[in-house]
């Protein structure tokens, strides 16, 4: 499928089933782990990832090496790992096309992470939409206990982890790690402003790494292969290793694709997704999921990777690309994830509360044809406020209305100036 | 009340973990397994096992989107409405099925069969229209497609 680039997350990728255990062992699986438990001291994992830079996969782009060894050496146990598979953000689907196409390779990174912060408890933590996800992944557990991968004494070592999967019952809030730690909890989801940060003091008080499905799947490949090949695995100079892009909206074959990081927005389109629709043209499209901000076409052939969207005030996020056609009014777009962040606001604090649904409401004027050109300031007014938000939710929000504002004024005017909108 | 069978499992697997609480949502689960929806005794009945208050069990019973805390229909029609399936068409689908079945958003149609009700997006992006009924994803959505669908599960 993506024969011009390596693939490393997908190498085992069936159309319709998962790869086996014995299938992953043959793409020298479990190999990483082996040699983790017999040659390395926990710190050496660490400092492995730490130089190969692997960034968050999630969408916050946190350093992963950096969140491990931020876990004090003298910390408390139990320690947690914790693999955020909640993927609530719309247009993501990449982790869902992963735990169906390698769950051991998932498990593998889980627990080379759990012991590079000697965590004894693991769980994986998955939306309810993905009842099939989390199937597949308990019934895997099992058959890696069984070969000796999980429990007590791993591979005849020391170290002892047993992963649990937590069924959540779906809130997008729960992504957000600090919000899914108080889920894990039985508390009600809201999220908690560091400090204390979670690796110090997370699950019951005690030191958790959250990291996303794709982050934890690339750990494998980074200690087998060395940082520099997954450096080197990226086509762009500050980048690191490929990353799983789901794209969808107007193009011919949408779906999910593992290319290196840093290829250009123009080739995922054309060479992947088999181009835009017939009669299409493009128009926008939101990079990394509903909270990053529409990128117009004059940035069609930026190079997709963490800095170079940085550098266009965008951002990556999730990797996964919605694209917009010219006939798809971009207000009506904007209004429809405004009604998504405004029914999925946590509801903790004012701004985020009570600012989206001021938004969307202004928004729905603008569509509705009843749109007046004091709307505009009001709108930059209160996005301005959802920047002072308890956590990363409101800013997120208010990516694609910031946007719409900046690259599709004109657009918004239209809808004003002829009290109706123009795509109807 | 619940069935003791039921009770007696969920007491097991409850003191087989470390802190109780951290099975409220798999109980919450259970228990509407159980009755369609979660119960009103079921709130009292999860704190119980969990060793929460019922207000506690109330506060996340109504933040989370797939406990129901009013009955619903053997089949609950998730339609996604994120933006994907905005672009793609997910209001005339929902049209469609509100039209087949004779019920809007949180109702339950006549033979008790179907509730109709949102959600945010289900990952099925590249299988878009999309909707999720009793958590399997149905993608590609035509009307065509829904009537064979809601006929099969009809005769099931």
């Amino acid at each position: 499928m993506s024969a011009k680039y390596p693939q490393v997350l997908f190498q085992n990728r069936q159309p319709d089933r998962i790869a086996t255990l014995d299938e992953y062992r043959q793409s020298a699986g479990y190999q990483a782990l082996a040699s983790v438990l017999k040659d390395f001291a926990y710190k050496d994992v660490r400092q492995e990832i730490v130089a190969a830079n692997l960034l968050g996969r999630g969408g916050a782009a946190f350093p992963a090496g950096m969140k491990l060894t931020s876990v004090a050496e003298d910390a408390p146990f139990p320690r947690y790992i914790v693999c955020n598979a909640d993927e609530m953000e719309p247009g993501t689907f990449k982790d869902q096309v992963l735990i169906h196409a390698d769950p051991h390779m998932i498990i593998e990174g889980i627990i080379i992470t759990g012991f590079a912060t000697q965590a004894e408890h693991g769980i994986i933590f998955i939306r309810p939409e993905y009842e099939r996800a989390a199937r597949i992944l308990e019934r895997e557990i099992i058959v890696a206990r069984n070969e000796g991968y999980l429990g007590q004494k791993i591979l005849g070592s020391d170290y002892s982890l047993n992963i649990m999967v937590h069924r959540s019952a779906g809130r997008y809030i729960c992504g957000e790690v600090t919000a899914q730690i108080n889920a894990l909890m039985g508390r009600r989801p809201s999220p908690q402003q560091p400090p204390p940060y979670p690796t110090a003091k997370g699950l019951w008080g005690l030191p958790t790494v959250l990291s996303n499905v794709e982050t934890l799947a690339c750990i494998p490949h980074i200690i087998r292969n060395g940082e520099q090949w997954f450096k080197d695995l990226a086509l762009t100079e500050s980048g690191a290793g490929t990353k799983l892009f789901a794209i969808s909206g107007k193009v011919n074959r949408p779906g999910c694709y593992e290319l290196p990081m840093g290829v250009r927005l123009s080739e995922i389109i054309e060479e992947y997704a088999g181009g835009m629709l017939e009669g299409s043209e493009f128009k926008a499209c939101l990079p990394g999921g509903a909270s990053t901000c529409f990128l117009p076409p004059e940035h069609y052939d930026i190079e997709m990777d963490f800095q170079p969207l940085r550098d266009i005030g965008n951002r990556l996020g999730t990797g996964a690309i919605m694209v917009f056609d010219h006939k798809t009014c971009l207000v009506g777009a904007t209004l429809n994830l405004i009604e998504f962040f405004a029914r999925e606001s946590c509801g903790w604090c004012t701004p985020c509360r009570e600012g989206l649904p001021y938004i969307r409401d202004i928004l729905r004027r603008i569509e509705n044809g009843e749109g007046r050109d004091e709307h505009i300031p009001m709108l930059e007014r209160m996005c301005k406020h959802l920047w002072s938000a308890y956590c990363a939710f409101a800013p997120g929000a208010v990516g694609p209305v910031q946007s719409l504002m900046k690259f599709f004024g004109d657009e918004i005017r239209e809808h004003i100036g002829q009290q109706k909108c123009p795509f109807k | 009340m619940l069935p003791e069978e039921i009770k007696n499992s969920l007491e097991a697997e409850i003191s087989a973990v470390d802190h109780p609480r951290e099975m409220v949502v798999d109980v919450m689960f259970a228990i509407q397994e159980h009755y369609g929806h979660l119960t009103d005794e079921g709130v009292v009945e999860t704190a119980r096992l969990v060793g929460m208050s019922p207000l506690e069990v109330e506060q996340l019973a109504t933040f989370y989107t797939f406990v129901y805390r009013e009955p619903v229909g053997k089949y609950v029609i998730h339609v996604c409405d994120s933006v994907v399936c905005w672009m793609n068409g997910f209001e005339p689908i929902k049209a469609y099925l509100s039209e087949k079945l004779g019920i809007q958003y949180g109702e339950i149609s006549s033979d008790g069969l179907f509730t109709l009700l949102p959600v945010c997006c289900v990952g099925y992006c590249d299988r878009s229209p999309a909707v999720l009924i009793n958590k399997k994803a149905y993608g590609n959505l035509t009307t065509e497609k829904i009537d064979a669908i809601l006929e099969k599960l009809k005769i099931e």
